[in-house]
């Protein structure tokens, strides 16, 4: 026993390495989740006279995704959420952010509209408040405005069915 | 080109008192888009909003705990560059003075049952030189 002791130590070093190795050190955990949506108020995207505030989504499960016209990784989430939207599995509200409403305009015409809306985000304040730093990121939230997860970086198929879909009709119950 | 540089170089000079100011609590706080490079050094556009928000902040009358706790609110410890002491945190604070400790302990362990080891051989020869002469010392008597 005693002189397996140094391998002993050495293999479970290798099992710490391989357990570090696996984690994704861009997956942050939102400090946000379990607490309320933070208030804001912003034009919608196309429409500027119409402010949004999330307290309008009282009384339904949905999402807030963010995304930009200038971001890489939303154009390959683009065609998920706009399957998701023919499917009404559940309303998504855009984050523009920090985009110039033009191009974001033209992006939403050439690749399709899932959001019920946009709103738009020129400086990114309410990106900052809601802890964003890579889009694009969607955020659950519940029937009384509470985050109640987050995805960081595109939405996948599996990440949908495994994780989205599930706490979805968790929430809606 | 110049005139950017003259623009850049604008807030500085406007305030040196503030940007110090600012720059000292950017250099706490981690930039998640480039993990490893303090707000401060980032030129992440993230980076670049945070410190303005730092900057407004400052000018509102913020403390620097106040500015700490608006960033890990939103952000999660993981934006300290200084991680909280607490009980998720404890392997993490303590955990290389305990393996240090039980290096030094083994070591001393080792250390001590050599001597010890050494110090039995030595009785031993001691004894062993000993017997050699009592039994010299017998075997002439017996002739």
């Amino acid at each position: 026993m005693k002189r397996f002791l140094p391998l002993i130590i050495f293999a479970s070093l290798c099992v710490f390495l391989v357990i570090g190795l696996q984690l994704n050190p861009k997956e942050v955990p939102s400090p946000l989740i379990g607490k309320p949506t933070p208030v804001f108020e912003l034009p919608v995207l196309d429409q500027t006279n119409t402010q949004f505030s999330p307290e309008q989504m009282r009384g339904q499960v949905w999402l807030l995704n963010v995304w930009a016209s200038w971001c890489v990784s939303c154009r390959d989430e683009h065609p998920l959420l706009v399957e998701m939207a023919k499917q009404k599995l559940v309303p998504i509200i855009g984050l523009n952010y920090k985009d110039k409403d033009p191009l974001a305009i033209e992006w939403l015409s050439k690749m399709g509209d899932p959001y019920q809306l946009s709103i738009v985000d020129k400086l990114g304040n309410v990106g900052i408040n809601y802890g964003v730093y890579g889009v694009p990121e969607t955020f659950v939230i519940d029937k009384n405005g509470i985050i109640k997860y987050k995805f960081t970086g595109p939405l996948t198929t599996t990440a949908v069915q495994k994780e989205l879909l599930p706490l979805l009709a968790k929430l809606n119950q | 080109m110049h005139c950017a540089i003259a623009n850049e170089a604008l807030p500085l000079a406007a305030n040196p008192e503030l940007e110090s100011q600012v720059a000292k609590i950017a250099v706490e706080l981690r930039c998640l888009v480039c993990q490893n490079e303090t707000i401060a050094g980032s030129n992440a556009e993230l980076a670049v909003d945070l410190r303005q928000q730092i900057r407004d902040q400052l000018q509102n009358g913020k403390s620097k705990e106040d500015i700490m706790a608006y960033m890990v609110d939103r952000y999660g410890d993981f934006v300290l560059y200084k991680p909280p002491v607490k009980i998720s945190t404890f392997i993490l604070w303590f955990g290389p003075f305990v393996l240090l400790f039980a290096g030094l302990w083994s070591l001393l362990r080792h250390i001590r049952r050599e001597h010890i080891q050494e110090k039995t051989v030595r009785d031993s020869v001691d004894e062993l030189s000993q017997a050699r002469a009592l039994l010299s010392s017998v075997k002439k008597d017996s002739k």
